[in-house]
Order: structure tokens, then sequence, then C-alpha cells
């Protein structure tokens, strides 16, 4: 009886086993779903922070440094019984900032990561003062932990803008390269951004098997998959730091800026931008609140004038049309013109100051005459022979002034450098429609729409010093088990052959023996130079482009002085201390008083905005 | 007692190997995952008298020992001392409910010394001698009410004991031994209404709160609505071969129902369940007035099925209420009704992850991430087949359902076997509880049953399910063994 239900009985047996073999397949075999999140549950990789590279200067002095800082750590779900009270008066925050803090933590919009498991980052970075009281009270506080970060520090108080700074990255960078988790740290300014690839080395991680409770239960396989933090590249600087600081020095109380440039190799062996900030107010968590201080302010110490302010370079600028003309044949060395207090044509007028007249070129570049290089640029935006239009011409010049670093980047190794201003041909039909030689001739003596960068000007000063080429100006000499980019050794050559670089050098080297720079002469090495009196809309900029030794000369420089009138007032003597500095390794007692003088000589800016 | 020896090498042949080998294939298998889920990173030796591992060893051993001793005790003793055991057993629950101390609120476990000891897994063997026994009675049929209801009160007595103990999910093992009852000759329309009935719950309380799509009814009552009536029409026609009445039913239930929707769709939306319920009366009582007129019990039968199905729905929703907290999460879970995987569903959803993590070969034996780490609560126990899953992978898990489907069909052979009813019966007994352990256990771990907490045979880590299984398994092999001796 009934024997047949033993057929039902086996076949229930068979339809439940089929069916779990079934789901098990969809568990198992049909998606890595469940791999991946077993993985997300049981591996935590712990990542260990490699050194960060030090810098030192072209003498191997000490620039930047890493010190050991604290961050505190919080495990929500493992805080009991915190006395809030005690806590706050032992890290120095108060309650409010304290709730505030917890509430910012488990904002999930915030703090994606946010788990009450693992540890969430609350104070960033105690110094080891606070940290050696925390240590003490760290039992009583059940949830918190110390973990170890390295912070940055500055040996140095110069060079801030070359220097630049480390911050906890944004999201932004989280997004743009997956290297980075939030709470890492990241160069933002100068060389540290820059160079952030080779100074932050490889992070390691340490694959550490996780328990349900997210206590860790050791390293997974014995640590196989574990890799080993590679530390950063440390970065020697093209920096003279003496050389540095006294350009600091001589800039206090002045805006503007200093660059001087290794002719021979690009290297930029100070670069100075006033006002400055001391670097050590980037250190450690005040960062934030410093960083705001200085936005606000309106002489903008943040801004690194050198590379991304742009000024009429003035006078300075007169040597590019010298070669400009020589090499296009519009003159020769010994064509002279007049000058009758300025160059008047057609009632246009460009004044000048009194000198002999006709000039050629030599005397007209050591008296910095106006009207020359006004009849120069005159004439060869008139040439039809040579140029079909003034267009053509126009686009000649261009070409000139770009191979000569100007109008564009000259590639920088550092953030936020300007390209400047050079007009073509375009820009004068689309702002001026008709135009002639005579409409654009400011340009000839770096004034009109002509702008450029310090570094510019001081680049022009290697090239004539080069006797016609450059290279890309750079600020990191070498970097420790690496190499500098090819695109900053490129001998970038001008479009103006040498000899009539011997040309203008001449003028140069008679400016500072009895023209406008007199004041930089010295017995104990030839000196090159230019000066520049850049007029604007208040006083006039006093800027300065030169180098020395005349013959394999060591240093070109340019300083600008923002409404420092004549070139010969700041520029001149500013530049001429500078290259003692660096020539002489020193300054003479009479030109360490000198350089006491033009400490203490200040600008007053007024509180304009800028 | 002892087995007779002027016959023994006959009565060693006649032992079932073939299930005692698949019993150690299952317990070998089960002995490496209990090795994998208790694996710990700080304590590596697995033979180690402080390790599960090493306590399952000694487990089984003192099983195999209690396998050999059972195979020596005659059928004879059985037979004349089943209901003295089921007494006894019955006491030891009752009093494990007073003496038991307290664990995560449950009173089924009892301290002898060293050990502790689950009454509740060996009182199963106890029921199904009981049961056999007196199924064996001369006279005894199971169509006669009385009978069967002296059987049920057997089974129903320790499920309300062990309910007493708080441990609801053992309690709910004994559900199996109506398989039994099926096969020795149930009517199978008692299986067929729990079905039924489950089925009535789950549909209605997952989706009480959903609505068709624009329209003011829902899904829930609906489809209980709907399935009562299949169930009910589909009953009187399986039981009472009375077309006419089918053919009417249909027409008019479903044929209502239908316009009802139509009407609801593209004239005046409304609830169409009103119109089903009042079907559902009109329905039942023409199977009454059927009753009056055959005089056939069925009808009246069949006519409580279809009023109990339709009360079951409306009184499900007051039942779901009064249920314990923890098991109505664990419902709620099961049917998807909260998604909560840090919260109740956390045990299932963990486990999901152990086994899907495996793939199809595994992680290797000793190198799951998951159960070492304890993602998974109650891994050496309840959820052991996470390990299997998670380090043998798809063909481990698959493996082992496999043998247990073998081991099951090979119980079914030896019970069909048996030459008299208490052999049979309590072979369908020991293998209805294998079957029910397997269900839900495994069902459980894959998420496709109620998290009840029962463990997987031989697999779980612990001596008193081992111990409790041995029994319950050695019992029927020594009678089995017997089956020729009796012709002698």
């Amino acid at each position: 009886m009934y024997e047949y239900r033993k057929f039902v009985l086996a076949g229930i047996a068979l339809t439940i086993v089929l069916c779990y073999i079934a789901r098990l397949a969809f568990l198992q075999l049909t998606s890595e779903e469940y791999k991946s999140r077993a993985n997300d549950n049981a591996f935590f990789n712990n990542i260990i922070f490699p050194a960060r590279g030090v810098i030192y200067d072209r003498n191997g002095e000490l620039l930047v440094y890493n010190q050991p800082a604290y961050d505190i750590m919080v495990i929500m779900r493992e805080i009991n019984h915190l006395d809030t009270l005690d806590f706050c008066n032992t890290i120095g925050i108060t309650k409010a900032q304290f709730d505030e803090r917890m509430e910012l933590i488990k904002d999930r919009k915030k703090n994606p990561g946010y788990s009450t498991y693992t540890q969430q980052l609350f104070l960033p970075q105690i110094c080891a003062e606070e940290y050696g009281v925390f240590q003490e009270k760290l039992f009583r506080f059940h949830g918190f932990y110390i973990r170890e970060r390295t912070i940055r520090r500055y040996a140095t108080d110069h060079g801030a803008h070359i220097l630049g700074d480390v911050a906890e990255v944004s999201p932004a960078d989280v997004e743009k390269d997956e290297y980075y988790s939030p709470g890492d740290f990241i160069g933002k300014q100068g060389v540290e951004r820059s160079y952030e690839q080779e100074l932050r080395g490889v992070k390691g991680v340490e694959v550490l098997l996780r328990d349900a409770r997210g206590r860790i239960q050791g390293n997974y396989r014995n640590g196989a998959f574990d890799r080993k933090p590679v530390p950063g590249k440390n970065l020697t600087l093209s920096i003279d730091t003496k050389l540095q600081a006294l350009g600091e020095r001589l800039m206090e109380g002045k805006m503007g800026s200093i660059v001087a440039i290794e002719p021979s190799t690009g290297e930029i062996l100070c670069m100075v931008s006033a006002p400055s900030y001391d670097p050590h107010r980037m250190e450690g968590k005040q960062r934030g609140a410093q960083m705001m201080e200085m936005q606000r302010d309106p002489m903008k110490p943040m801004l690194n004038r050198a590379i991304s302010g742009t000024y009429p370079p003035g006078s300075t600028f007169k040597i590019s049309q010298g070669l400009t003309f020589l090499q296009e044949g519009i003159i020769t060395t010994s064509t002279a013109y007049s000058c009758s207090h300025g160059f008047r044509f057609a009632g246009m007028k460009v004044g000048c100051h009194a000198h002999g007249s006709p000039l050629p070129l030599i005397p007209a570049i050591a008296t910095s005459c106006n009207s020359y290089f006004c009849w120069g640029l005159f004439q060869m935006l008139s040439n039809r022979n040579k140029y079909k239009t003034i267009q053509d011409a126009m686009t000649t010049w261009k070409d000139y002034m770009v191979s000569m670093g100007f109008g564009y980047k000259l590639g920088i190794d550092l953030p936020g450098e300007a390209r400047g201003m050079i007009p073509n041909a375009e820009y004068y039909d689309r702002r001026l429609g008709r135009w002639s030689g005579l409409s654009v001739i400011s340009i000839s003596i770096g004034q009109g729409e002509v702008t450029l960068t310090p570094l510019q000007i001081a680049n022009l000063g290697a090239t004539i010093a080069n006797r016609g080429y450059y290279i890309t100006p750079h600020v990191v000499k070498h970097v420790e088990g690496g190499h500098l980019a090819d695109s900053l050794l490129v001998k970038h050559h001008t479009k103006v052959e040498k000899k009539y670089y011997d040309a203008v050098v001449e003028g140069m080297r008679k400016a500072v023996l009895g023209g406008t720079c007199r004041g930089a002469n010295t017995p104990m090495y030839e000196v090159c130079g230019k000066t520049g009196t850049a007029q604007n809309r208040g006083h006039d900029h006093s800027a300065f482009m030169g180098f020395a030794p005349k013959d394999n000369p060591k240093i070109a420089i340019a300083v600008y002085v923002e409404n420092g009138g004549f070139g010969a007032h700041f520029g001149v003597p500013i530049g001429a201390l500078m290259m003692e500095q660096y020539i002489n390794g020193e300054l003479s007692p009479i030109s360490e008083a000198k350089a006491a003088t033009f400490q203490s000589r200040h600008i007053n800016y007024g509180t304009r905005e800028r | 007692m002892i087995g007779q020896e002027n016959n023994s090498k006959g009565f060693f042949l006649s032992i079932d190997w073939v299930t005692i080998l698949l019993y150690v294939i299952l317990i070998v298998w089960g002995w490496f995952s209990v090795c994998g889920a208790c694996y710990d990173f700080n304590n590596t030796d697995l033979f180690s008298w402080e390790t599960n591992s090493g306590k399952q060893i000694v487990w089984a051993g003192t099983s195999l020992v209690l396998a050999a001793v059972l195979l020596l005790i005659e059928k004879r003793f059985y037979d004349t001392a089943a209901f003295v055991i089921y007494g006894g057993l019955m006491l030891l629950l009752l009093v494990t409910i007073v003496i038991a101390p307290d664990t995560k609120g449950s009173r089924s476990w009892l301290p002898i010394g060293p050990v502790k000891i689950q009454p509740a897994e060996f009182a199963k063997f106890a029921v199904a001698l009981a049961l056999s026994k007196l199924m064996d009675k001369y006279g005894f049929n199971i169509k006669k009410p009385k009978d069967i209801g002296k059987a049920i009160v057997l089974i129903v007595f320790p499920m309300l004991l062990i309910i007493g103990q708080k441990e609801t999910g053992s309690a709910l093992v004994y559900l199996a031994f109506f398989l039994m009852l099926y096969r020795e000759g149930m009517t199978g329309s008692l299986l067929f209404t729990g079905f039924a009935y489950v089925v009535y719950f789950v549909v209605g309380m997952k989706y009480s709160d959903e609505f068709i799509t624009n329209m003011p009814v829902s899904i829930g009552e609906f489809s209980v609505l709907l399935l009562a009536m299949i169930f009910t029409i589909g009953m009187v026609a399986v039981y009472c071969r009375k077309p006419f009445a089918v053919k009417l039913m249909s027409y008019i239930c479903f044929g209502a129902t239908l316009l009802a929707m139509l009407f609801s769709i593209f004239v005046i939306p409304f609830d169409v369940c009103y119109v089903m319920l009042g079907l559902c009366v009109l329905m039942i009582g023409y199977i009454v007035a059927l009753a009056i007129h055959t005089r056939l019990m069925r009808y009246i039968l069949i006519a409580a099925f279809g009023i109990t199905s339709v009360a079951l729905y409306y009184l499900s929703s007051n039942i779901f209420d009064h249920m314990a907290n923890h098991q109505r999460i664990r419902i709620e879970v099961l049917l998807g009704m909260k998604d909560d995987p840090r919260g109740a569903g956390y045990n299932v959803n963990q486990a999901k992850i152990a086994i899907g993590s495996g793939g199809l070969l595994g992680k290797g034996f000793l190198n799951g991430t998951q159960t070492k780490l304890k993602y998974v609560p109650e891994q050496h126990t309840d959820f052991i087949f996470c390990t299997v899953g998670e380090e043998e992978g798809f063909v481990g898990a698959a493996g082992v359902l496999i043998v247990y489907l073998l081991f099951i069909w090979r119980l079914i052979v030896v019970a069909e076997r048996q030459t008299d009813t208490m052999g049979r019966v309590y072979g369908y007994c020991v293998l209805s509880i294998f079957l029910f352990h397997l269900f839900i256990n495994v069902g459980m771990v894959l998420g496709l049953t109620p998290v009840i907490g029962i463990p997987l045979p031989f697999f779980s880590y612990g001596g008193s399910s081992l111990w409790g299984f041995t029994l319950l398994l050695f019992i029927f092999l020594r009678m089995d063994a017997e089956r020729n001796l009796k012709r002698l």
C-alpha cells in the first residue's frame, strides 16, 4: 500500500537538491560581485606612506625636510564613556569644535568612506608636545588612536614661492589621479607641486586581514601581497640660498622681482618675488588660516611675480629690437638715427632725454635712446621692398620676439607661469583696423601692448650672455636617482646670429662704462647691462637687465621694482649687488653698507588693490 | 541483549555498508569543514583539544563507538522499550525547561560535567521509536482519526516542550514526521493544506502593501484569494470527481473575477477583492450545499479548507504582529520586505557573500577569508555550509548536496526493504528528519528559507547533534540488519 509514495518523497528530495544546486550555480558561477564584496570585507589595505623627498639648494644646504606628526583617529563604535571636557582640554579644542568635527565625520556626503568600524581622521597633525600629553591620557579615551604621519618643515626663511607647500588633496585631485585617497598630501605650489611625482614616492601597502568586528588578524599570506613604500626622490635646486636671501633683503618694502639665471645651463640662481612670505607659515595645520590671511592681503604676497607678473619691459626690450633690425638688415651697426629729444614724425612724438645726435646703435643702447629704436621699427614696418604688407613685417617681427622666449611660456618647472604679451598683426587688425608703423611704435621701446614676465627679461639677459641661445630656465638642478625633463635641457636658438649679439653686448658694456648703468660698474669684472624705465599709470617701474662677466658670463639678471622710478634708481644698484654677491660669494663692506641702505629704502604703495 | 553470536558472519554482511560509507564520508567531509570554519590565525593546531576542530574529532570518534554499540543492541529491545524511552526523554525535555541555564534566550542546554548537551537533539529518535511502535501495532489504521490523532499527539507533545525551551527552530523539525505519515498512507491533502497555508502566508505578507498598477487592489490579497479559489476548486476536482461542479465553480469564479477586473480597469476603479471575497463565500456555500446533498465528509473538509484559506489571510497579519520580534524580522528579511544587510539580514547576506566568493573551485582548504574572519555568525554550527561553499567552491558544495541525495536515496531503499511496519516507519522517520534538516539548513544559508537555527547533520560542529543523528541512524541500521535474521 502506498509504496508509490516513496517516489514522491524521492522526488521531493531530488527537487530540493536540484534547486539548491541551481542556486549555488547562480551565487558562485554567474557573478563576480560576491567575490569583490568578500575582498572588501576581509582585506584591509594598510597604506604605508613613503617619506617625501627632501629639498636642497645648489650648495647642498637643506631647505625642506620631514618631521613626524600625529593624526588623532577615531573609531566611532568604540567610543564609550568619553570625558569630552577632559578630551577637549587635552588636545586644546572647544566642545563646539569637537561636536562640529564629529558631525563632519558622520556626514557621508563629505566623508564617503565613513564606517563606524574603521579609523576616521578626527584631528590632523598634532605636534610632538601635544602628542606627548595626549598619549599619556589615551587609555582613557576609548576609540581614539594615533596615526603617525610626517609634515613638511622648512629649514630656510627664503624662497617660499619656489619651494611651495603641501596640503591635503582636494576632491578634484582624487578625481584626477587615482593614486590619491582623501587625507593624502599633495604639493600645492612651487616645486612641491611641479615635482610632486618625484617627491611623493610610491605608497606601500600591507594587506591585512580584518575580521567582522574590524579587528586586524594579521598579514594575508604572510605578506606575500605586501608592497614596500618607495621613498620620494630628493631634489637639489639650482637656487643659491645666500643670493636668494640677499635678493629678498634688498626687495624689502618694495614690490617686484629679481630673477638670476646661470646662462650656460639655464639654472635659476635666485627668484625673488616681493613681497614674499616666510615659508614656515605653511607648516602643519595652521596652513589654512595663514593662506586665508595672505590671500586677503592687498599686496598679494602669495603671487610669484617673477613668473606670474607681467610688466612692460621698458628699455630692456630695446636690445631685442636692435638684434632684430640688425638681422633683418634694417640697420647696420653704423646706421645712425637722429634724436631731438625724442622721435617726431607725422605728428607722432615719443620723448627722449638729452644726448648727442645722431647716434649709431652702440651709443644708442648705452644712452637708451628711444628715438633710435622707434625709427628702426618704423623703418622695418614701412619697408615694402622687403615685406609685402605691414602684416608680413609685423609677423616677421613677432617671430623674432617669440624666438627670444617672449609671448609664450618659457616652460619653467614651476606652476603658474604667465606668457606675457607680444602683439601680432591679427591683433592690431582686430583692434585698430587700419594701422601703420606709427600706430604701434611704442612697442619698440618695451611699452604699449608688450608685456614680459621678469623671468622672460632675465632670460633675455641670458640669451645675450650666451650670444644667441638660451636653455629653458629651471629651478631644479638635480633629481636624486632621476633626471630632469628633456624640455628643461633644450638649447633654444634665436633667429639672430651671434655676430649681432656681439654688437649689442658692446652697447650694454658701454651703458655700464658710461651710460645709463654706470652704477653697476666695478673694477672686479666686466658687467654688461641695460636699464629700463617703464611708464605706466602710476609712478614709473624701475628695471635692470644685465649679465657678468662679459666673457664667460656666470650670471644673467633681471631686476624689476614696481613704481621704483628710473632704472638707475633701484634696478641698477640692486642688480649690481646681486651680481657681486654671486660672483664674489660675498659683498664688500662698502657694498654691504649699500645693501643696508636699499633694504631700508621702502616704496609707499598705499593700500590700493592691485 | 547482545546480538546472536552464532550467526555473526551473516549478520555482519546484513549491515548496510553503503549507508555507513556515506555516513563516514559526510562525517569526514564535515570535519574538514569545521576545520575551515574554526581555523584561527592564533591557534593553528587543528588537532588541539582547545580548538573546535580538535573537539569535533572527539565527537566523531565517540560517535563511531556509539554506532558500534548501537549495532549490537537488538531490535527487540526497542520494540519493548519504545514508549519507556519516549517517556524518559519527554521527562528530560521537561526537566530541561526548568533547570537549564539561560543561554542567549533559550533554555535547551543541559550542562553535564565539562560538556553541554541538548536533549532536543536526542528526543527525535525517541519520537521515531514511539511512532514506529505505535504504527506497528495490529489494527493501526492511519485513516482512522483516532489512530492518526495518537500519532500526531506523539509528534506535537515534544514540539510544545521544545517551544517551551524557546527553541522554535528545533521544534519545527518534528513536522518532518508528517512526511513519514504521508508515506504510511496519510491523505496527501493534509500535506498539501500545510503547503498551501505556507504559500498564503508568504505571498500574502510579502505583497500586502503593494498594489496592482493603477488599481486600488493589494497584490497580496488578490493573489491569496485567487489561490484559495484555485486550490479549493482543484481539491474538488481531485477528490470528488464531479466535473459539473468544477466547471460551474471555475466559470463563475474566474469569469466574474475577470469581469470585475475589466470593470475596474476601464470603467470605475474599485477594489476587486470585495468581489472575489463574495465569490469565495458563494463557492464555499455551494460546496457546503454539496456536502449536505451528498453527505460526504470530503466536501465538508474541502469547505473547511476554503474557509481557513480565506480566514488565514485576514488573520495572518494579526498572527504576524504577535510573533516574537526576532522571528518576525527573520521572516521579513527572508521575504525581502526589509533590506538591512547590517542588521537582521546580516547573517544571510554574509553567508551569500561567503558562498558567492567561492567560485567554481573555491579558495582552498583553510583559505576561506570570510569564514575565517568570522564574517558569518554561527559559521561552524548552523552556517557551516558557507565554509564548504567558500573553500571548496561550487564543486564542493554541489558535491555535498549530491552525497546527501545519495544518502537519502539509500535510506529510502533500505526503509522500503523492511519486512515489518516498525522498521519501515522508523526508517522513514530517519530520512524525513535528515531531509528536513538539509532543506532548512542549506536553504537558509543560500537565502531561500527562513533562518531557523537547526544544524546540518554531520557537518555542523557539536557533540549533541552528531550523537543525536548517529543514534537516530544506527538504531535503524541495526533494525535493517535483523531483517534477514527473522526469517532464519
